[in-house]
């Protein structure tokens, strides 16, 4: 049988679709009305900071990290192909590689809460 | 193969850069793909309030009055938009990609999509609830 690595970009593409779906938009909204001056209680520095030292919260945050941007990533390496650029191994490790970077330095960030 | 023995391959020309300009569909499915674009700026925005998190107080309470900028709240409003169009799309696709058999039927798709809206919808409130934005 013909061995392929698709399954394993494609596995996180699908999940962070899901989870983007339903979390990204109220995110959004959050963060939208902390900017219009109504920043909501979960915002704020001493409960925000507590979520992020429990284990539990930095796994979430980790996950949620992971999986949207993986899922952006391989989007934006099909969408790059769709504009014309036909140097997919390239941009294939370009954008893999942004968005492992951007979760490791998330969880460099995290370390030091 | 094929080229070497017919005299004149067919060859439809398609410009590289500018085809999803041709119909209506293209351009929606473009929006949608750039949706990627939005959702993964608004990621490396959390990644960077992380950052001023770890930072302490005063360096995370000058993240939260950097998102007041008027270029942070456009571009929170447009990052919405797509980030809305993506969940959409993502819902309308979900019946292709998980359809339920019952006995010899498939459930009906608005059934299977209208059960991911309906969790998204109560998603949202619990967490702008919990989260104390209202």
């Amino acid at each position: 049988m013909a061995r392929s690595n698709k399954p394993i970009v494609w596995g996180p593409f699908a999940a962070g679709g899901t989870l983007t779906a339903f979390l990204t938009p109220v995110l959004i909204l959050l963060t939208l009305l902390a900017g219009l001056g109504h920043v909501p209680e979960a915002l704020a520095y001493d409960p925000l900071r507590y979520f992020a030292a429990h284990w539990l919260g930095k796994l979430a945050i980790v996950l949620v990290v992971f999986l949207s941007l993986w899922s952006a990533a391989h989007r934006l390496r099909i969408t790059f192909y769709d504009f014309g650029v036909r140097c997919d191994t390239l941009v294939a490790v370009v954008v893999y590689c942004a968005a492992a970077s951007g979760t490791a330095a998330a969880i460099i960030f995290l370390l030091r809460i | 193969m094929a080229q070497e023995v017919t005299r004149r391959p067919y060859l439809r020309e398609v410009p590289r850069a500018r085809w999803f300009f041709r119909h209506p569909r293209y351009l929606r499915y473009m929006a949608r793909e750039l949706s990627c674009v939005f959702i993964g700026a608004y990621t490396l925005l959390l990644v960077a309030g992380l950052k001023r998190l770890s930072e302490g107080q005063a360096a995370y309470e000058a993240f939260l009055d950097s998102l007041g900028a008027p270029a942070s709240v456009a571009f929170h409003v447009i990052a919405l938009g797509f980030a809305l169009y993506h969940s959409v799309t993502w819902f309308n696709l979900t019946p292709k990609a998980l359809p339920v058999q019952v006995g010899e039927d498939f459930l009906p798709a608005r059934v299977i999509a209208g059960a991911h809206y309906a969790a998204w919808a109560l998603l949202s409130a619990a967490i702008l609830f919990f989260a104390g934005a209202f």
